[in-house]
């Protein structure tokens, strides 16, 4: 059941004098059991490319193709799609309406037709997965801090148990253990269900540990997309489209300038470590 | 004098029900005393939820003490006649870049809050040059906003708080949506601000790497300040930072990875070149 965009151009406002053409011919194949990363500087049109993998977006040319069937040929159930790929916006106020995070959670379970006490078990089990107790469930969305707000929309979601998680900047003002804890949940659901997890972040150092294809998307178009290795050897170029490579990285580069043979394309911690310690022994050993 | 100061504050919101009966209090902050001097730069860290937007919001009276007190500058934020001096004194500026720009050129939304205070006009151009200058975003005056990055449309909040001509901004979370370039250019400028100009430093963050130049760092929990130091001093204590769901900068981390491995190093990295520095003496 991959997901397929063919040639897909957008413009917001087209022919208007505010017209902006924000993709330009992306050609993009996902599929189930993919933990994807997608990056870019704020305005590359990361959210808006997301937005087409459910159909909330129509491209202007171009195909979405799901399961190898077009998402706008006519008689398609869009509706039955957004059960599949469900999506985790960017401002999670675009995100929460109801009246009680237990009520928000319950939403998406609910119009898929379950019935009242399957709802309840995946509100529940989605709102633990989340860090949310039992305190939270009749708060209103508005009576939460950021962090707390985030994760509520993040239960709403995985609610629905959809095949496809996309998530717009889902660790956005989360603290560290939670961007760990949503990270670690995210793989396990990946591990055990199957599905596929994409997900927009500016966490360099987390995109890198977690995922195993970046997507990087510069001005509309994809720069790259490779495993996050072969994608942060361009770390260079990738800082001139307004990112970065994980701080293990420039490590390895201070360290290379300063004689010590480390491997210059170390992206996560472990691999910095081993790499290094190596180094240091070889040096001992008066290479 | 300090330029903010609270002794034993609290805050608690209050849920009630359709007949005005409470039936939550949740105790955002409780029983927290900070003195900052004029001119330091402050970092706020803490889980979702310890209180720091809550205590933020108290430091320009956007929301005034349950009980305890807050003086802003030596003014009480209680007292209803300072409120426009202290909000004048103290500006804020908020995570998300969209919602904080009002007009549709770059130079007029820096002039809305003198323009609102009922500043001559010749002093509002003066300090719309001077802010858009510190900020570095002179080049963009006659920008429509909308076609700027999230880093510059940051500075440009940051101008528009400068233009009130503060002594000290808060900045709650003013990096969550930038990239990487754009959160670095923010924290420069507010380096730059502090440094040159001397303005007062409040950063609230959930990236440890932002907070490595502070002059302190005040942890959270639970409405309570639970520690409190210069950012060796804090980050020094890496488990007790992960029990309150906090880390290290990575290279604080990969350091304490290769002590453990036996390599012998000074403690409390937290830059690149001292980590390069102490592995290539
Ligand atoms: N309007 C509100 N009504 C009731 N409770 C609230 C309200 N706003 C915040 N709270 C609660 O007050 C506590 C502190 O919230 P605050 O927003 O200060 O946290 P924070 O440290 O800024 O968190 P984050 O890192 O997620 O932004 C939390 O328990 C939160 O749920
Ligand atoms: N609703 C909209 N109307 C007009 N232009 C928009 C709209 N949403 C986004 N844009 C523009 O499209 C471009 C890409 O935006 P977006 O997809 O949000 O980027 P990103 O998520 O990478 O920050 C930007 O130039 C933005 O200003
Ligand atoms: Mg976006
Ligand atoms: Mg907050």
């Amino acid at each position: 059941m991959p997901i397929e965009l063919k040639n897909v151009n957008y413009y917001y406002n087209r022919g208007t004098s505010m017209e902006v053409h924000v993709l330009k011919d992306v050609n993009l194949k996902l599929d189930r059991g993919e933990f994807i990363g997608v990056i870019g500087h704020t305005g590359s049109g990361k959210s808006t490319l997301i937005q087409h993998f459910n159909g909330l977006l129509r491209p202007t040319d171009g195909q979405v193709l799901y399961d190898g069937e077009d998402i706008f040929g006519e008689g398609y159930d869009r509706r039955a799609l957004r059960g599949h790929v469900g999506l985790v916006f960017q401002y999670p106020e675009h995100q929460l309406f109801e009246t009680d995070v237990f009520t928000d959670v319950c939403f998406g379970p609910r119009n898929q037709g379950l019935g009242e006490e399957q709802i309840k078990e995946r509100a529940e089990a989605s709102l633990r997965l989340v860090g949310l107790g039992e305190e939270f469930y009749k708060r209103s969305p508005f009576e939460l801090s950021g962090g707390q707000k985030r994760r509520a929309a993040i239960a709403g979601v995985l609610a629905m148990e959809p095949d496809y998680l996309v998530l717009d900047e889902p660790t956005a003002g989360l603290d560290p253990g939670g961007r760990d804890e949503i990270f670690h949940v995210l793989q396990t659901l990946r591990e055990e269900r199957g599905i596929a997890v994409i997900l927009v972040s500016h966490s360099m150092e987390d995109v890198a540990s977690y995922v195993h294809r970046i997507i990087v998307v510069n001005e509309g178009k994809i720069a790259f997309d490779d495993v996050p290795r072969e994608v942060f050897r361009h770390y260079r170029e990738l800082e001139k489209m307004g990112l970065s490579a994980p701080q293990v990285t420039y490590i390895a580069q201070a360290l290379r300038e300063r004689g010590l043979d480390v491997d210059p394309l170390v992206t996560t911690v472990p691999e910095a470590r081993d790499s290094i310690l190596k180094a240091l022994e070889e040096r001992k050993h008066g290479c | 004098m300090a330029i903010i100061k609270t002794d034993n504050l609290v805050y608690e919101f209050t849920r009630r029900d359709e007949n005005n009966e409470v039936v939550e209090t949740v105790r955002a902050v409780d029983d927290v005393s900070l003195e900052i001097a004029p001119g330091e730069f402050i970092a706020v860290l803490g889980r979702n939820g310890s209180g720091k937007s809550t205590i933020a919001r108290q430091l320009n009276a956007l929301l005034l003490p349950t009980s305890g007190t807050v003086w802003v500058d030596g003014m009480n934020t209680q007292d209803g006649e300072h409120l426009w001096d202290i909000r004048q004194t103290a500006g804020m500026v908020f995570q998300n870049p969209d919602n904080q720009i009002i007009s549709s050129v770059v130079e007029e939304d820096v002039g809305f809050g003198p323009e609102n205070m009922g500043v001559p006009t010749e002093e509002i151009w003066k300090r719309v040059d001077r802010s858009l200058e510190a900020v570095g975003m002179t080049a963009y005056r006659r920008s429509s906003p909308e076609h700027l990055s999230g880093g510059q449309k940051q500075r440009v909040a940051i101008a528009g708080v400068m233009a009130m001509k503060p002594k000290c901004i808060i900045l709650d979370e003013p990096t969550a949506m930038l990239d990487p370039s754009g959160r670095k250019e923010v924290i420069q400028t507010v380096r730059e601000l502090n440094q040159s100009e001397g303005i007062t430093v409040i950063l609230i963050t959930h990236y440890m790497e932002e907070t490595v130049n502070a002059d302190r760092i005040y942890v959270v929990d639970q409405g309570v300040v639970r520690m409190k130091g210069t950012p060796r001093e804090v980050f020094s204590q890496a488990d007790r930072l992960k029990e309150l769901k906090l880390t290290v900068p990575q290279v604080t981390e990969l350091a304490c990875e290769m002590k453990k491995a036996g390599v012998d190093l000074p403690g409390g990295i937290l830059t690149v070149e001292e980590l390069a520095g102490a592995l290539c003496r």
